[in-house]
């Protein structure tokens, strides 16, 4: 395999124009700049091409040149990935799905569609809307990010509580491997027998191949939805709302809190004028279902908020209101820029019931640490977002603000949770997978990897720890937390 | 993890109010306004979404990158649409940027010889109607006498030359009325004068569509406004300060604010999108005259939009049918109003007190028609792909008549129904609100 240096990119940028068009290939260096970092904009490394194809049978061209050549490829959607999943590597290729956006079919009948990976989330409602269906997982960045990427993060959302994340409204996938080959894995039939390998693609976050066709289930829309929002003096009142409402067996469609910070930083910019300013935390409730359904639990819902120490409940039924009440959620994240310069978040998982103590303790390590923490979360199913704000212009600060990061993971892990919710591993969290997971399960998902993409060209170097990325004094700091975990 | 070396080049914008750092940093790189970036959606490269662009206007003031003419081809297909400012949730003022950015490229950008030409044919023919008035004389043989048909039909333009071909493709019928008498410069309110108003004519809207002047001029003085409209006035600056031309810009701006000074009007009503957004941004433009500062913003504080006006100040006339039946109309977003001047809600709400009228939804409402001024002479594929899509999506709808308030939306959609064969008329909202006002039903308006 020649070295990076000495690789000619002039002719195999025009190989690539062959296969894709001059317009679908990028290579001037101030160009690809733009490419080197996604959501995630702390990690940067520019790519040595991007290329953008536009049908399955390109992308497999695209991805057989790699495989000849021996080029790392890493794959891109919108690049709104939150854990630097389509961060580039050094002398990669990118690969940009966005001119794979065509819906491909729509069959009402099975309650399905096949979409190319570019497709924008909510396009796939907007496709099936009309005709009273919907697609159910939800991210709050589903305006858009893409279908490929949700698949490859395995991404969740608000209404993940009650109907399941992206693996779950996957039916089959069309992949093209590593060296080009296109397969064909699970299927439109919901039961097939033998591996599960759509569920085994379904968050691998491109370290598997590419994700060409998508077949995903389409639900029918709700009769009925109704959004109640609860404000609360502290945080911890809104917790015990949820405590309360789940132990009452209501599964909600979704069940989120916002920390006052967080109300603040999104009033500022969106001015939902719906979250009260001096409230310690809001939880939003939606319920759906039949009518008399969703009009008997809306009662109780409301009336468990009350007696958890709600100050008051709105709620809403009327499309354009619901969503009013959920729009500064939606806008939490990036209402952040208006409060600091920089913003980095996390995405622990909890038990439920660890919820109140793990907000405490995230709080001292604020003050400790002593940057503001703004916290939204997935209540209903622990999954935390704590923002921790910054400004990034001052050097040093990313590096101790890392460090803070790592706390509140270690701490979801301790007591009982994940390192990720829906985020990814990505190239963020990569040294945090051996506080979760012995030797022998990573060694598992590497024989994993090695059957799908024996080179190792797609997206190397994330999701596992390497000593190179993770290096000496990460693992020295992990195993000093927990001695008692073998590792390697 | 920075292992590729950066150019080192020096600092690539000069020192004349580059974009703003600070303003640059409240985008929190989140790509939630990449769904309604037209030149995206179209493209699909980063370096055309908005994102990518500030994160260009980045490395440009941080002198990591050059000014090439690569880098500067990113802000050409800008649209200006604006709908990114919309999107953002970070607040993050993209118009501003863009504008700071567009004055930096026409300064240190050397330009193609051709693409030097258009533009300078463009900036010194349509702002200006008296110089586009004889010029028009000229075209009404080339369509009269077959030889438009025959260009078209040949392709040849479109080869060698495709965006004069572009140009060529959306210029409509030289209306008779162009060469019509000018507008009165004083017409007086009917019935109680309620207000006294400027009316500003457009320079494209003046030529092409004249018919939607007069039938603004009529429903302003049916609702109580006593209308001034000085001859002297020419072009708003839009089209120049849309492209960087800043000193073409401010001139036609001071010289505007001057045909106005002693007409002690209530409001300044515009009834173009694009021309409204750049008139109410007449502060910021002279913000460094230190003579017209104060004038200038004092002349945009009383700009409205004509639907703005009509919504706030209500028509307080019997509006009747203007159709036989129900009928189905689609409001096209302007982006300049849109996204712009925030105005979407008037229109349609104007819209619906038509009797009969039941105004539809199109899909992606908010994304950019492709015209953007002049755009789409200058970016002709992206604007035919913008172009193709939004009458798509407006045919969808299923209206039978196209509500649009900007003369460039006006004119990309009328050339993209008639490339797929629609009849579907195209409208001003003030010609359907004139002929509700009349009486009249819009089978009987003369045809656009
Ligand atoms: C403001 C904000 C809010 C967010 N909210 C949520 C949320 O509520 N829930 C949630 O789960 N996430 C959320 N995210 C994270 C992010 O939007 C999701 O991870 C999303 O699925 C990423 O999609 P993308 O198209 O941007 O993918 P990218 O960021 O471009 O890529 C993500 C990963 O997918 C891989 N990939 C992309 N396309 C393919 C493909 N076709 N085949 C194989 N691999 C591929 C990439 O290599 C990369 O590893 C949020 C992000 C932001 C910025
Ligand atoms: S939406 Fe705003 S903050 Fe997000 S990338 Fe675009 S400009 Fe930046
Ligand atoms: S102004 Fe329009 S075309 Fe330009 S970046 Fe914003 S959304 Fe895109």
């Amino acid at each position: 395999m020649p070295t990076l240096a000495k690789r000619n990119w002039r002719a195999i940028a025009q190989q690539m124009e062959q296969i894709v068009g001059k317009s679908g290939v990028v290579w001037t260096p101030e160009e690809l700049l733009v490419f080197e970092c996604d959501g995630l904009a702390s990690y940067k490394q520019r790519p040595a091409l991007a290329v953008l194809p536009r049908t399955t049978e390109e992308a497999s061209r695209v991805l057989a040149l790699c495989y000849r050549e021996g080029l790392p490829f890493v794959a891109r959607g919108s690049g709104t990935g939150l854990s630097g999943g389509a961060l580039p590597v050094e002398g990669c290729v990118l690969v940009v799905t966005a001119r794979m956006n065509r819906i491909l079919a729509i069959d009402l009948d099975n309650h399905q569609v096949v979409v190319q990976p570019g497709v924008i989330n909510n396009w796939v409602t907007q496709a099936v809307s009309g005709a009273g269906f919907y697609y159910a997982p939800d991210p709050s960045s589903q305006s858009i990010c893409s279908i490929g990427g949700n698949v490859a993060e395995n991404s969740g959302g608000v209404h993940c509580l009650k109907y399941g994340v992206t693996t779950n409204h996957v039916l089959g996938l069309k992949l093209v491997l590593p060296d080009g080959e296109i397969v064909d894995v699970g299927g439109p039939v919901p039961e097939s027998p033998g591996y599960d390998l759509a569920g085994v693609f379904v968050g691998s976050e491109g370290t598997l191949g590419i994700a060409a066709e998508i077949t995903l289930r389409l639900l029918r829309s709700a009769e009925s939805i109704r959004v109640l929002l609860a404000d609360f003096a502290t945080v911890e009142a809104a917790g015990s709302a949820v405590t309360a409402i789940i132990a009452a067996g209501i599964v909600p469609g979704g069940m989120e809190i916002m920390d006052n910070l967080s109300i603040n930083a999104v009033e500022d910019v969106v001015a939902t004028e719906c979250y009260p300013r001096d409230a310690g935390a809001i939880l939003l409730v939606e319920v759906d279902g039949l009518a008399v359904e969703v009009e008997a639990t809306s009662t109780q819902v409301e009336a468990l908020c009350r007696e958890a120490g709600a100050r008051a409940v709105r709620s809403a039924t009327d499309p354009a209101e619901r969503l009013k009440l959920w729009k500064g959620r939606k806008a939490a994240f990036a209402a952040m820029g208006r409060r600091a310069p920089n913003y980095y978040v996390q995405d622990g998982v909890i038990p439920r019931t660890k919820l109140q103590c793990v907000l405490q303790q995230i709080e001292l390590l604020s003050k400790k640490h002593g940057y503001p923490v703004a916290n939204v979360f997935h209540a209903g199913d622990g999954n935390l977002h704590p923002l921790i704000l910054y400004d990034g212009r001052i050097a040093g600060e990313l590096e101790k603000v890392e460090i803070l990061g790592g706390e509140i993971l270690k701490l979801c892990v301790a007591v009982g949770g994940s390192i990720s919710g829906e985020h990814g591993i990505g190239a963020e969290k990569r040294c945090y997978m051996s506080d979760m997971f012995t030797p022998a399960d990573l060694e598992t998902m590497q024989w994993v990897r090695a059957v799908f993409d024996p080179k190792g060209l797609a997206n190397p170097t994330k999701l596992f720890p390497t000593p190179r990325t993770c290096g000496e004094a990460a693992r020295a700091e992990s195993e000093a937390r927990f001695a008692a975990v073998e590792r390697f | 993890m920075e292992n590729q070396p950066r150019l080192a080049v020096p600092r690539a914008f000069d020192a004349n109010h580059p974009p703003d750092a600070q303003m640059i940093d409240t985008c929190v790189h989140c790509g939630f306004c990449l769904a309604t970036c037209p030149s995206y959606r179209v493209l699909g490269t980063e370096m055309d979404s908005p994102r990518g662009r500030i994160y260009l206007m980045d490395a440009l003031n941080e002198g990591e990158i050059s000014l090439s003419q690569a880098t500067a081809g990113h802000f050409d297909s800008c649209l200006g649409c604006l709908a990114c400012v919309s999107t953002c949730p970070s607040g993050v003022q993209y118009d501003q940027l863009i504008a700071a950015t567009r004055p930096q490229v026409e300064r240190n950008v050397e330009r193609s010889v051709p693409d030097r030409l258009l533009r300078a044919l463009i900036f010194n023919l349509l702002p200006y109607p008296r110089r586009l008035r004889p010029l028009l004389l000229a075209l009404i043989p080339y369509q009269k006498l077959g030889v438009q048909k025959l260009v078209r039909k040949s392709g040849l333009l479109q080869k060698f030359a495709p965006r004069l071909a572009a140009m060529e493709s959306i210029l409509p019928a030289v209306p008779a009325s162009a060469f019509a008498a000018p507008m009165p410069e004083r017409v007086a309110a009917q019935g109680k004068q309620r207000f006294r108003v400027g009316m500003i004519t457009g320079c494209v809207q003046r030529l092409f569509f004249d018919r939607v002047n007069r039938a603004t001029l009529r429903v302003l003085t049916a609702i109580g406004c006593e209308v001034v409209i000085p001859r002297s006035q020419g072009c708003c600056a839009a089209l120049p300060q849309h492209q960087g031309q800043s000193a073409q810009a401010r001139q036609m701006a001071r010289d505007l604010i001057d045909s106005f000074a002693d007409s002690n009007v209530d409001y300044l009503i515009i009834n173009a999108a694009g021309c409204g957004h750049t008139l109410k941004e007449y502060g910021h433009i002279l913000a460094d005259d230190p003579v017209y500062r104060e004038r200038a913003a004092a002349f945009a504080a009383k700009v409205r939009d004509v639907q703005e006006f009509l919504y706030w100040a209500k028509i307080l006339v019997p509006l009747q049918p203007i159709a036989d039946g129900p009928l189905a109309v689609v409001y096209q977003d302007a982006c300049h109003l849109l996204h712009g001047q925030r105005i979407s809600l008037q229109p349609r709400q104007l819209l619906a007190q038509i009797p009969g009228v039941q105004v539809r939804e199109p899909v992606d409402a908010a994304l950019c028609c492709g015209s953007a001024g002049v755009y789409n002479i200058l970016q002709p594929e992206i604007g035919e792909e913008l172009g193709r899509q939004k009458v798509e999506n407006l045919l969808a709808t299923g209206a039978v008549l196209i509500a649009s308030a900007n003369p460039g939306c006006t004119l990309q959609i009328r050339k993209h129904l008639e490339l797929t064969g629609q009849a579907v008329p195209v409208r001003h909202p003030m010609e359907l609100i004139d002929a509700a006002i009349r009486g009249v039903k819009v089978a009987d308006l003369p045809a656009s």
